[in-house]
């Protein structure tokens, strides 16, 4: 069977006064029905930029400069933009990071629901206020009919983002991006609304793809694991295989850093430096000035993706190379 | 809801009675009006009982609440020159000037709203180049002057327009309007059009800037990302929050626009109240001058009351503000 997304050397680039910047750099996965991808990396890594560029949705001056974005066999990244437009927020839903920022403060709840709803589904108002209570029930908000009634600075920041993804669901999509969807929450709450999620693509038959810097969020949400740096993708694979047996220097890093793996008492691990900016890439591996292992031919040549250990891992990592 | 207009109403009432108090003392201060009755020939005992039963000994603060009990009576003294009480002499002129500002206010909204949300939306296009071009110099040229070379162009030049006095009036109910006549429309045309000059380039700029500030936001990106239709998104989602601030300001500038009709009527010699007191000011008719300035200052805060009210009903959260 087709898988239900397929991103194939993706390249994005920003377009600006003094040059082009490439900020995602011949990225490439698939996503299987069903399926959760963790996309992890730091700030900056172009996690972000992949999500909105998979929904044709960059910020200007951004823009697919190559590569294929196939869903559901259908290619997306030359598709116009009405087309796109009616499978945003249909098919495919995004979740954005801070539900305090993400609702408009002059609409109610219900409006914002149910205009979602309308601008797929030629249904009537009232229809399309029913299947936005049916969604806020399934998110388990509280006295919902009332919900649709307030204004969002009389719901919480938890309440408000159940409610956002509440109105991910209400077209049914086959594909849910969620672009750091706890970061903003209080720990407490973060669990809650990631168990939501976990739940919902199951009940709902959908794929996610999670993007977050929190790779022990990731490793109890997604089967599969994309680390990405700079640009590019530097290590995928299942879920468990990267957090165990982690093979890039760079996840290695990410994994030590984790406050759980440290003794209690000590200093926190971490990888020293800071990722480079789009405009100084470093030449050859864009990692190796912050790596311990980093070799000669690092400085000189870029790492291609390979698999490692077998099919499913890709790492791309001279030393892996060399090694073997 | 009810809680916040009444609290705004209270806060106009404080207002108009600050305002009063400096009429007052306006009017305490410059000239006598014990000479201004009887001249110079009675004696200075006539005089002081003339005085006392005036009750022009009395404290000041006595003095200041019998001004305002007369003031909400309607009577604001009596004009020296026009020998009739004041309230009578501004109201027979009051029409005039009121209907030259709702027609500049109608111009501005008219014109500033699709200009300023067109720029916005298209910041590159030619049309909103020349248009902030052209407004930075709109704003920069005084009122008398865009009203004198309307003048010259449309009236000694072209002869398209009249640029002097109101034209053809209807008396409706004590109430002279040039709105209902072809002539009284054409005469109002050259003064509302110069009147506006001075406001119509800052509002095309704030709601410009507003609504691109709106445009940045998460909540648009967000409303992108649930694939609704552009129209719906610019006339909905950002409009409304664009309107917010811009309503606010109006309220404020509408009350300057009272103060710019001095000006403007002025050189087109314009039967209103700026009319009258510029010709009050000449004559040194403290008594009207002060009743104009009580009455200007009541319009201001009325305006100001009503768009505060506007306001409450187009934002969430200053009703909540306000139940409290």
């Amino acid at each position: 069977m087709a898988p239900l997304l397929e991103v194939e050397n993706l390249n994005v680039k920003f377009a600006l006064r003094f040059g082009e910047l490439t900020a995602i750099d011949g990225v490439s996965f698939t996503l299987a029905r069903r399926e959760k991808l963790g996309l992890v990396g730091e700030s900056g890594a172009g996690k972000s930029v992949t999500g909105f560029a998979i929904i044709n949705l960059l910020s200007k001056p951004g823009y697919i400069s190559g590569g294929k974005i196939i869903f559901q066999g259908q290619r997306l990244d030359n598709l116009s933009d009405e087309a796109m437009r009616d499978i945003r927020g249909n098919r495919i839903s995004m979740i954005f990071q801070d539900p305090m920022m993400t609702l408009n403060p002059v609409l109610t709840i219900g409006v914002q629901m149910a205009e979602t709803v309308l601008a797929h589904h030629k249904v009537s108002k009232a229809e399309a206020m029913a299947i936005a209570l049916a969604k806020l029930k399934k998110v388990y908000i509280p006295s919902p009919e009332e919900r649709l009634r307030q204004y969002p600075h009389e719901c919480s920041g938890g309440m408000r983002q159940r409610i956002v993804i509440a109105i991910a669901l209400l077209t049914d999509p086959a594909l849910i991006i969620a672009d750091e969807p706890t970061t903003a929450l209080d720990v407490t709450i973060q669990a809650d609304i990631m168990d939501l999620m976990v739940e919902l693509c199951a009940s709902e038959d959908m794929g996610l793809i999670l993007i977050t810097h929190d790779l022990a969020v990731v490793s109890q949400v997604t089967e599969k694991i994309a680390v990405m740096y700079a640009g590019k993708i530097i290590e995928s694979g299942p879920t468990a295989d990267i957090i165990h047996t982690p093979r890039h220097p760079y996840t290695q890093g990410l994994i030590q850093a984790i406050p759980g793996r440290s003794d209690a008492g000590r200093r926190l691990n971490q990888i020293p430096g800071m990722m480079p900016t789009l405009t100084d890439i470093p030449d050859g591996c864009a990692f190796h000035p912050r790596c311990d292992l980093a070799a000669d031919v690092c400085q000189r040549e870029t790492p291609l993706l390979r698999s490692a250990d077998n099919e499913n891992r890709l790492v791309a990592c001279h030393r892996i190379s060399l090694n073997n | 809801m009810f809680a916040f207009i009444v609290r705004r109403i209270i806060q106009a009432i404080v207002v108009m009675m600050i305002v009063g108090l400096i009429g007052f003392a306006v009017k305490n201060n410059i000239g006598d009006p014990v000479r201004d009755m009887v001249g110079e020939r009675v004696s200075v005992a006539e005089r002081e009982a003339l005085r006392d039963k005036l009750g022009l000994n009395d404290p000041f603060v006595t003095q200041y609440f019998r001004f305002l009990k007369n003031a909400l009576k309607g009577d604001l003294g009596i004009s020296y020159f026009h020998n009739k009480p004041t309230i009578e002499v501004i109201a027979a002129k009051a029409p005039a000037t009121l209907e030259l500002v709702f027609a500049t206010a109608l111009i501005i909204l008219l014109v500033s709203l699709p200009v300023g949300v067109y720029s916005a939306i298209f910041p590159k296009s030619w049309f909103s180049r020349i248009t902030m071009g052209l407004s930075t110099i709109g704003v920069s040229v005084p009122v008398f002057l865009t009203a004198i070379v309307f003048i010259y162009i449309f009236g000694v030049e072209l002869h398209w327009l009249p640029s002097y006095g109101r034209g053809e009036t209807v008396d409706i109910y004590g109430w002279e309007s040039g709105f209902f006549t072809i002539d009284g429309l054409l005469h109002l045309i050259l003064p509302s059009i110069a009147l506006s000059s001075i406001m119509l380039p800052l509002f095309i700029r704030l709601i410009r800037s507003e609504m691109m500030e709106v445009l940045e936001t998460e909540y648009i990106k967000f409303a992108w990302a649930k694939g609704l239709h552009r129209k719906r998104i610019y006339m909905v989602h950002a409009f409304k929050n664009t309107l917010l601030p811009v309503v606010t300001v109006f309220g404020v500038e509408i009350g300057i626009l009272f103060a710019f009709t001095i000006l403007t009527e002025t050189v087109f010699q314009w039967q209103g109240m700026g009319f009258m007191f510029l010709e009050a000011v000449e004559r040194s008719d403290t008594a009207l001058l002060v009743a104009y300035l009580v009455v200007v200052g009541a319009i201001f805060v009325v305006v100001n009351t009503v768009v505060d009210i506007i306001y409450g009903f187009i934002n969430p959260m200053v009703r909540i503000a306000g139940t409290k």
